[in-house]
């Protein structure tokens, strides 16, 4: 009939999710999450304990990266299903920033030192680029062949990183983290924080030069596009049993809220747009894993429709969410929060939904309005 | 290829060289597929099956068209196919089962449901064309109503109330009725289109024998369910191409007519675009779960999203065209042809999906059974459910 490939969890990835989910549930419940989102050095306090089970004992790290180079050659679409874990739980773990899109750049751009350490989890890495923007050289930095100088604003995963990967215009470099100036600010995604990075003048290596660069970063961003709607589908199951579950014990006007049309209707709807999220999703993860053929060709199509329609839909469960728990929703005291923030961040992560539909005008060939 | 398929390949090969398609009555060469098992291979032996499981079926249909071989015309039998043939196979004898389904998927024979009444739309339970017993027959009275294709048709599912003093799901039974039956009155029914799709049925003295009851008698609530299940997945399931389906016309006006490029429908057009391609993989992915025999619970959202695509491409539609959009083409009375989607304006298609959000389960229904059967919350407070059905409001 299609050629759509399997949209479905093979039994390799329902034995990883079980592994991750029970990690997490030792590890990282959302309680301990909720105490250490508003404290500095979040990630010393508790979330690098999470990072060292889950790059050290089940190995996630390594997942996407081939077997040759120093990782566990399976496939982005493993790395799917831990993202989709971690996003459940909003995790404060550098896993999207580093094990996904550094080292997606590192990939592609050729840089096998870094690639192999980043799979170990010897290495934590970062991208230099604001996270609210599509993947592009970031304007502010000057490299004058030997010395990176400049300032970049709201890069997420800095203050996990030993390792900081720097698109420039014409070249892609490589900074160790210590050498740059982090400032970590107040960020609206609690438990995935930005910060300012300032190189004054340091000495960085080049791992790739001229348009190879160009290209590494162009599939770099499909990739990670594709690969954050895994996170975001994750979120949008997560809030929507949560709120689920709430109207099921909740009781006003001597009855239980989810026995109310008008609300078991939103949430209908909105498992329906959740179905959708996965399909679209997991098309995403097999564009992603597709090394050739028409799926992989398909790739950039697949990472904006999945950040396109994942985008709204985790946010709209979020704030569902948010808005079905009433007022007790809208405490600090309970995570629905965290939620909001990162399904709103994660939205702005990559370039919004709309810019998304626009990228996809001109993928799929429908011309702009004169 | 593996042992079944080349059994399959081999079978198919003896039904063409046995009966050519070039020179082969359209009947004659049905009646040989069907007889070879080739129909419907998940059928069993004997009722146009061969036991097998149905993901082989799709490559059957495709080298009987590629070597031009007539079909069986789906589209026209949709509800006999769809939901009839499924019904029979579970719940009529095998005598029942050799007359009724292989004229049904050959076409020779039409089916039609006599499910809702005009007192009985969403709440179906609440039947009630009366149904009394006489001798090994039911004398049956009342008015059905929505029935596509019940002036094509020969036979009807009918749902029917024989137990008026019990509560209402339990008061039901569930017939074969044979069309031609003395009593049976249909009557065209006319749509906001103009066309007439759907018809009225007027039961007046209808004798059915009793051997054409489905299931037990007070069993017909849980047959119906049945049928049901297999209408929604016949409405919400499948997987074309990129940009077919209700998107096609839209994008293709977009991209063949400037004047029709409104800055301010851009947007809206992309959320289409997306939407439709969404659910085209949620289909695949339900597709998929049905291959590997573990069905998920998603056509019943499949259905609902699928209607409001429509129902959003067809009046984005109107809203590109501007001033065309204002014309209609025709508003006299006819009986739609199902053989092929009818040539029609877009004023139509605006019109006539505003039904897909209503038939075959209204989308406030589907949302009922989203939020009860797979997000397991309460039912509103019932007062219907414990009380006699006679004496329910009505």
């Amino acid at each position: 009939m299609s050629q759509i490939p399997s949209l479905l969890y093979a039994d390799v990835e329902d034995d990883l999710r079980r592994a991750v989910r029970v990690m997490l549930a030792d590890r990282a419940p959302i309680e301990e999450i909720l105490d250490r989102s508003d404290q500095e050095d979040a990630y010393g306090k508790g979330a690098r304990q999470i990072w060292s089970g889950l790059v050290e004992e089940l190995g996630v790290a390594a997942l996407a990266v081939p077997a040759e180079l120093g990782g566990a050659g399976a496939s982005w679409r493993e790395v799917a299903v831990v993202l989709e874990e971690l996003g459940r739980g909003v995790v404060d773990v550098p896993f999207f920033t580093s094990a996904v899109l550094a080292t997606s750049l590192a990939h592609e751009a050729g840089a096998i030192d870094l690639l192999g350490e980043l799979a170990t989890g010897e290495a934590v890495g970062a991208v230099v680029a604001s996270f609210a923007a599509p993947l592009v050289p970031p304007e502010g930095l000057t490299w004058d062949g030997r010395v990176v100088s400049g300032t970049v604003r709201t890069v997420a995963g800095v203050a996990e990183a030993t390792h900081l990967l720097v698109p420039v215009a014409d070249a892609l470099l490589v900074v160790a983290a210590e050498q740059a100036d982090a400032l970590a600010v107040p960020s609206l995604d609690m438990t995935r924080r930005v910060a300012d990075v300032t190189f004054e003048g340091v000495e960085a290596a080049v791992v790739a030069e001229g348009p190879e660069v160009v290209v590494a970063l162009a599939r770099s961003a499909d990739l990670a596009a594709a690969l954050l709607a895994s996170e975001q589908l994750g979120l949008a199951e997560r809030v929507l049993e949560l709120t689920v579950d709430y109207l099921k014990q909740r009781r006003q006007f001597g009855r239980v809220l989810g026995s109310y049309q008008a609300l078991k209707h939103r949430l209908a709807d909105l498992w329906t747009s959740v179905t959708q999220a996965r399909a679209v999703a997991r098309y995403a993860a097999a564009c992603a894993s597709a090394t050739d053929g028409p799926d992989a060709s398909d790739l950039s199509v697949a990472a904006s429709l999945a950040q396109a329609v994942c985008g709204e839909v985790a946010l709209r469960a979020a704030e569902e969410c948010l808005q079905l728990h009433g007022g007790i929703g809208f405490t600090w005291e309970h995570p629905a929060h965290l939620y909001v923030k990162r399904a709103r961040t994660d939205a702005l992560a990559l370039g919004t939904p709309s810019w998304h539909r626009r990228r996809l005008a001109d993928l799929a060939g429908l011309p702009h309005p004169a | 290829m593996t042992d079944v398929a080349v059994d399959l390949a081999r079978r198919i090969e003896g039904v063409l060289t046995a009966h050519p398609p070039e020179t082969t009555d359209r009947l004659e060469f049905l009646r040989a597929r069907f007889a070879a098992g080739l129909a419907w291979v998940h059928y069993p032996e004997g009722l146009g099956g061969l036991g097998l499981d149905a993901r082989y079926q799709p490559d059957v249909d495709a080298v009987f068209a590629a070597a031009g071989a007539p079909d069986n015309r789906p589209h026209g039998n949709v509800i006999g196919l769809g939901m009839a043939a499924p019904t029979v196979l579970r719940y009529a004898t095998p005598e029942q089962q050799q007359r009724w389904i292989p004229p049904l998927w050959t076409g020779e024979e039409i089916w039609c449901q006599l499910f809702s009444e005009p007192g009985a739309g969403s709440d179906l339970a609440a039947a009630g064309a009366s149904a009394r017993r006489d001798g090994d027959a039911w004398v049956v009275n009342g008015q059905k109503v929505w029935t596509s294709l019940a002036h094509d048709a020969r036979w009807a599912l009918l749902l029917v109330r024989t137990g008026p003093t019990l509560p209402k799901h339990q008061g039901l039974s569930y017939f074969v009725l044979d069309l031609t039956t003395p009593g049976v009155d249909v009557r065209s029914l006319r749509q906001l289109t103009g066309e007439a799709e759907f018809n009225e049925v007027f039961l007046d003295d209808v004798r059915v024998p009793d051997e054409n009851r489905l299931g037990e008698i007070g069993e017909g609530w849980k047959v119906t369910q049945a049928t049901l299940m297999n209408e929604r997945v016949a409405i919400g399931g499948g997987a074309g191409t990129r940009e077919s389906g209700p998107i096609g016309d839209v994008v293709r006006l977009w991209r063949e007519s400037p004047q029709a490029r409104r800055p301010e429908n851009f947007d809206a057009l992309l959320r289409l675009w997306t939407d439709a391609e969404a659910l085209r993989l949620t289909g695949a992915r339900l597709g998929q779960q049905l291959e590997v025999g573990a069905p998920g619970p998603e056509g019943s959202g499949l259905k609902l999203a699928f209607a409001e695509l429509a129902q959003a491409a067809a009046s984005l539609q109107l809203d590109l065209l501007g001033s065309e959009a204002l014309r209609y083409d025709d508003w006299s009375l006819r009986r739609p042809d199902f053989s092929s989607p009818p040539d029609r304006v877009a004023g139509y298609w605006y019109l006539r999906n505003r039904a897909n959000s209503i038939e075959g389960g209204t989308s406030e229904i589907m949302r009922n059974i989203i939020s009860e059967r797979v997000l397991g919350l309460p039912s509103e407070p019932r007062v219907d459910t414990d009380i006699p059905w006679k004496d329910l409001p009505k």
